[in-house]
């Protein structure tokens, strides 16, 4: 199942509304990597608020998504982890490091807010 | 005809740390040790077995999603239908990487204590060559190293696999509700 792909201004917002096969993680990080060139996005937020899974393959996927988007000059914020798949992804020794996370779509919009305004101020004195 | 050679064949039962059940004290051996044919030590109904064919990594979800299912009506908690669920896609995608094809057969299972869920992996893979080393490495890291096995290890209370190089492997986990 396809991710539908919100742009927003200047933010990308991904919702995952069902299971993700791997070959769907994948067409999803490489459609964000494609379309924050396109759309000139500041940043991604990627809600999986839905899901709940996050294996291995799924948190590696997520990572390297915002890794890819950061290398772009974007930042990516992962939203909407549930309770209980964070237990399971610590039990997997998964913790998502150097990769932004915010409890919900609002927080994760605020989170991109601050970033981007930030790099912002950097750029113009750098 | 070729002889089997012994040494090749790994075997390991890693108790894990589970519930502790009746006949089996804490800290005590587990009673059985994996022999060549696996034995079915608890009340079997085979009707309620589901197997679901690996090929693909469509069927890695639809693995994990009769698998929550399953231990849905065995009455888990929301959060141990998560580490199922996990569990098995883990040990799906195993399947999928390294063999290509396989198997996942999830059933209900019960004890005179307590009720569960077991998840057989199995697959006639290139098999593992040192199953103590894919116990070990890539625990800490979400870099995709290893097999996941030991995090599979940690989201069941019970854990066996048995692997012969060319043959295949097999997984055995199992969960109780607490």
């Amino acid at each position: 199942m396809e991710v539908p792909i919100l742009k927003q201004h200047h933010y990308l917002i991904a919702t995952v509304q069902a299971a993700l096969t791997d070959a769907d993680l994948l067409h999803l990080r490489d459609a964000l990597v494609q379309r924050v060139g396109k759309f000139r996005s500041r940043g991604v937020i990627v809600d999986v608020t839905a899901l709940d899974v996050l294996d291995s393959f799924a948190s590696r996927t997520l990572r390297d998504i915002a890794h890819m988007i950061r290398l772009r000059g974007a930042d990516t914020v992962i939203v909407g982890i549930q309770p209980e798949v964070a237990f399971a992804m610590i039990q997997l020794g998964l913790n998502l490091e150097g990769v932004a996370t915010a409890l919900d779509l609002e927080e994760g919009l605020a989170f991109l807010n601050k970033q981007t305004e930030s790099r912002t101020v950097q750029g113009r004195s750098a | 005809m070729k002889q089997i050679d012994q040494s090749r064949v790994q075997q390991l039962l890693v108790p894990q740390n589970g519930q502790p059940r009746e006949g089996t004290p804490i800290g005590e051996p587990p009673r059985s040790r994996l022999s060549a044919v696996p034995k079915r030590i608890e009340m079997s109904i085979e009707s309620d077995e589901i197997r679901v064919p690996i090929g693909s990594d469509v069927d890695i979800v639809k693995a994990r999603q009769e698998g929550r299912r399953i231990a849905g009506d065995v009455g888990f908690s929301l959060t141990d239908l998560v580490l199922v669920a996990t569990a098995i896609s883990e040990l799906a995608r195993n399947i999928v990487r390294y063999a290509r094809k396989g198997e996942i057969a999830i059933r209900p299972i019960s004890n005179s204590a307590h009720r569960g869920i077991e998840i057989i992996a199995r697959d006639e893979g290139p098999g593992i060559k040192d199953i103590e080393q894919v116990l070990q490495v890539g625990f800490s890291t979400s870099a995709g190293l290893g097999l996941g096995l030991p995090g599979v290890r940690r989201l069941m209370d019970e854990f066996e696999i048995q692997s012969k190089l060319e043959h295949g492997t097999t997984v055995v986990a199992k969960k109780w509700k607490s």
